[in-house]
C-alpha cells in the first residue's frame, strides 16, 4: 500500500525522508565498496523486471481472487540488501513520478514501508536464519512466507503510525489497525508464495545465482550489528517526531508510545527535535482563517480525545464559499488568458 | 491485462510531453524540482479541516499547465487511476468525525466531510504537481538535476537504468501473459503451478539481458558514467521562477486569498 501526499503532515514526510535517505546512503556507500560494475545494470534490469512483474495477476487458488508482487524481498534475496533497497527505491520513485503512486513527499514513507522492512529486516534476520546456506524447497517456501509477512507487517503498521502522526485522517487507531494488519497478513502470505515459486525456480535451474548472493559476493552480506545500527539511527530520526508529537499532544496515544518507546531517554532527538519543531511551528501554527478562529491551537491540542469544533461564524463561511468560487473562477480565466496569449503569439 | 500496456502508454506519453519546447520545459530541472517541492509542502501542511485556504494553490497547475502545453484530459485521467486510494482513506473521516459544523445558519455539515474535501483537494493539488514535474522536465533531466545535487553516481545510473528498460521488460512481461492467457481462457491469472515458472523464466531471461547490456555497455566504452548531455547552468529567469512561485504559495499559506475575496463581495 503506497502512502499518499495528501495523507501526511509535511514532519512526518521530512522525517521519513531524511530516514529513507540515511538508509541509502549508507547502501550506496556499501554497494560502491563491493560492488563488481556489472551489477548495476543487473540492479536496473532487475528493477525494470519487478516494475512489470507487479502487474501480473495471480490467481490464488480456490478464493477466486488474484494477488500481485511488490517485490522487496525478491530483490534483497536476489541482489542482497543493499542493492535491493536502492533497487526498490528506483522503482518506487519511478512510480511516484510516472503514476503518482504515492507521492513525491511520501516518497520517504514509501521507500521505508516497502524497502528498508523487507531488506534490513525480513531478510537478513527472517529469510536468511530460515533458508540458511542449503536451500531446500520447505526452507524456501517456509522462509518467503514468513519474511514477506514480517514485511508487510511491519510496513503496514508503519502507515498507521505515519497517517496517526500526520493527523489528516480522522481514522482511529485501533480500527485503522485492525483493518490494515489482517488485510496485510493475507497479503503478506501471497506475496510470500510468489517469491517462493519464483525462488524455488531459480534454485531448481540456475542454483548458482542463489548461492552467489547467499554467500555475500559481491553485494555483500549484512551483519545483524550493522542492522541494529541502521535502526537505530532511522530510531532516532522517528523518535523526533515521536517526542514533538508527545509534547504537543501531552495526552492521548501519542502519549502512550512516547512513554513505551523510552524516546525520552535518548540523547539525539534533541537537536532533530528543535529543527523539527521550528520548521513546524513556521509551516502549522498560522493563524487560520475560513472555517477556523483562533481556538485552532486548542482543537489540536485536543488530537486524540475527539475534537471539539470552533464556534464559526456564518457570515466567514459564506465569504469562503463565494471566495471559493471566485478563486476556481479567477484561476480557470487565468489559464484561458494564457491559452488565447499563446495562441495569438503562434498565428 | 490492459493494466501492462496501459502503463507502459502512460510512461510514453509522459515521455513524450517531456520532449516539448516550451517556457515551463526549459526552466533549470532543479528549480522546477525545488518549486515541486516547496508547493507540496506547503499545500500538506494546511489544517486537515481547511478548505477555503488551499483554493488559490489551484493557480499554479492551471499556469503551468496552460504555459506548458500539457492536454488536460490525460492528464485528469492518469488523476483518476492515482485518486482511489486517497478517496477510501478520506472516506473514512465523515464516519469517524461526526462534530456538526455550522456552514450558514440554517446549513450544517460533519467536520468529517469538510476534512473529507481537503485531503480530496491536497490529493488532486498533490498529484497534479508530480505529473507536472515529469510532464515538464522527464527522468533524464530529473536524473541529472539529482546529480547536482551530489546524490551518488551509483543510485543515479541504477535508476535511470530501471527507467530505461522498464518499457522493454513491461513489452516482454505482456506478451509472456498475453501468450499465457491466449492458452488459458476463463482464467483469472496465472495459475498457482505456473507463479513459479512463468515469473521465474521472464526473471532468467531478464538476467541474461542484463547480461548483455553490459556486455554492449563495455563494447561501447562504459566508464562508470551516464552522460545526460545537457548541463545547463540555472540562470536569473530560473531563480525568478522559483522565488516567484515560492512567494506565493507562502502569501497563500499566510494569507486566506479566497476568504479575503469572499468578504470583498460579500461585505461579511
Amino acid at each position: 500500500m503506497h502512502m499518499a501526499d495528501a495523507l501526511i503532515s509535511p514532519v512526518v514526510g521530512g522525517a521519513m525522508l531524511a530516514a529513507s535517505a540515511g538508509v541509502a546512503g549508507y547502501a550506496i556507500k556499501k554497494v560502491q565498496n563491493e560492488l563488481d560494475e556489472q551489477k548495476i545494470p543487473l540492479m536496473g534490469v532487475m528493477g525494470a523486471f519487478v516494475f512489470a512483474a507487479q502487474m501480473i495477476n495471480f490467481a490464488i487458488p480456490a478464493t477466486g481472487s488474484s494477488g500481485h508482487l511488490a517485490g522487496g524481498l525478491l530483490l534483497a534475496v536476489l541482489l542482497g540488501p543493499y542493492a535491493g533497497f536502492l533497487t526498490m527505491a528506483s522503482i518506487l520513485i519511478i512510480q511516484a513520478l510516472f503514476f503518482a503512486d504515492g507521492g513525491l513527499l511520501a516518497l520517504g514513507c514509501n521507500i521505508f514501508n516497502l524497502g528498508f522492512y523487507a531488506s534490513f529486516i525480513a531478510y537478513p534476520l527472517v529469510y536468511k536464519q530460515i533458508v540458511g546456506k542449503d536451500y531446500s524447497s520447505s526452507k524456501i517456501i517456509v522462509g518467503s512466507i514468513l519474511a514477506a509477512v514480517v514485511a508487510l507487517q511491519l510496513g503496514a503498521f508503519s502507515v498507521v503510525l505515519q497517517t496517526l502522526f500526520s493527523g489528516k485522517t480522522a481514522l482511529p487507531f485501533g480500527t485503522f489497525a485492525l483493518l490494515m494488519q489482517p488485510i496485510h497478513l493475507a497479503i503478506g502470505v501471497v506475496e510470500g508464495l510468489i517469491t517462493a515459486a519464483v525462488i524455488g525456480f531459480l534454485w531448481k535451474y540456475r542454483p548458482e545465482i542463489l548461492e552467489k548472493t547467499a554467500a555475500g559476493d559481491a553485494l555483500g552480506a549484512i551483519s545483524i550489528r550493522k542492522v541494529l545500527v541502521g535502526f537505530a539511527i532511522a530510531a532516532v530520526l522517528i523518535g523526533g517526531v515521536f517526542s514533538w508529537f508527545a509534547s504537543e499532544n501531552p495526552d492521548g496515544l501519542e502519549w502512550s508510545i512516547y512513554h513505551t518507546s523510552g524516546v525520552e531517554e535518548l540523547e539525539a532527538p534533541e537537536g532533530i527535535h528543535q529543527i523539527l519543531a521550528a520548521v513546524q511551528s513556521r509551516i502549522a501554527f498560522l493563524p487560520d482563517y475560513g472555517f477556523k478562529n483562533e481556538e485552532q491551537e486548542t482543537m489540536e491540542d485536543a488530537a486524540g480525545k475527539g475534537e471539539t469544533w470552533p464556534a464559526v461564524e456564518p457570515g466567514a463561511s459564506v465569504s469562503g464559499l463565494v471566495g471559493g468560487m471566485m478563486t476556481m473562477l479567477l484561476a480557470g480565466l487565468t489559464g484561458f488568458g494564457i491559452h488565447i496569449v499563446k495562441r495569438r503569439k503562434r498565428n | 491485462m490492459s493494466s501492462i500496456t496501459g502503463s507502459f502508454y502512460n510512461i510514453r506519453l509522459l515521455d513524450e510531453l517531456a520532449e516539448k519546447k516550451t517556457m515551463i520545459h526549459g526552466i533549470h530541472p532543479l528549480i522546477k524540482i525545488l518549486t515541486t517541492f516547496v508547493y507540496l509542502v506547503i499545500t500538506v501542511s494546511f489544517h486537515r479541516y481547511e478548505i477555503s485556504g488551499l483554493l488559490p494553490l489551484v493557480f499554479y497547475p492551471v499556469i503551468v499547465i496552460t504555459l506548458a502545453d500539457i492536454p488536460v484530459v490525460p492528464l485528469l485521467k492518469r488523476m483518476m487511476i492515482a485518486a482511489p486510494f486517497i478517496i477510501v482513506m478520506g472516506a473514512f473521516n465523515p464516519l469517524f468525525d461526526t462534530n456538526p459544523v455550522l456552514i450558514t445558519s440554517r446549513l450544517q455539515i460533519s467536520g468529517g466531510w469538510i476534512s473529507f474535501v481537503s485531503i480530496l483537494i491536497k490529493g488532486i493539488l498533490t498529484i497534479l504537481a508530480a505529473f507536472l514535474l515529469i510532464s515538464t522536465t522527464g527522468m533524464t533531466r530529473i536524473a541529472s538535476a539529482l546529480r547536482s545535487l551530489k546524490i551518488p553516481r551509483v543510485f543515479i545510473m541504477q535508476l535511470l537504468l530501471t527507467y530505461r528498460y522498464i518499457a522493454v521488460l513491461v513489452e516482454e512481461v505482456s506478451r509472456t501473459v498475453r501468450a499465457y492467457s491466449s492458452r488459458s481462457p476463463g482464467e483469472k491469472g496465472i495459475k498457482f503451478a505456473a507463479w513459479g515458472s512463468l515469473t521465474g523464466q521472464l526473471l532468467l531471461r531478464s538476467m541474461e539481458r542484463a547480461q548483455r547490456i553490459y556486455q554492449s555497455m563495455c563494447c561501447r566504452g562504459f566508464s562508470g558514467e551516464y552522460h545526460v548531455g545537457e548541463n545547463k547552468r540555472i540562470s536569473l529567469g530560473d531563480m525568478a521562477y522559483f522565488l516567484g512561485w515560492s512567494l506565493f504559495f507562502i502569501i497563500v499559506r499566510y494569507v486566506n486569498i479566497t476568504a479575503m475575496m469572499g468578504s470583498l463581495i460579500t461585505g461579511a
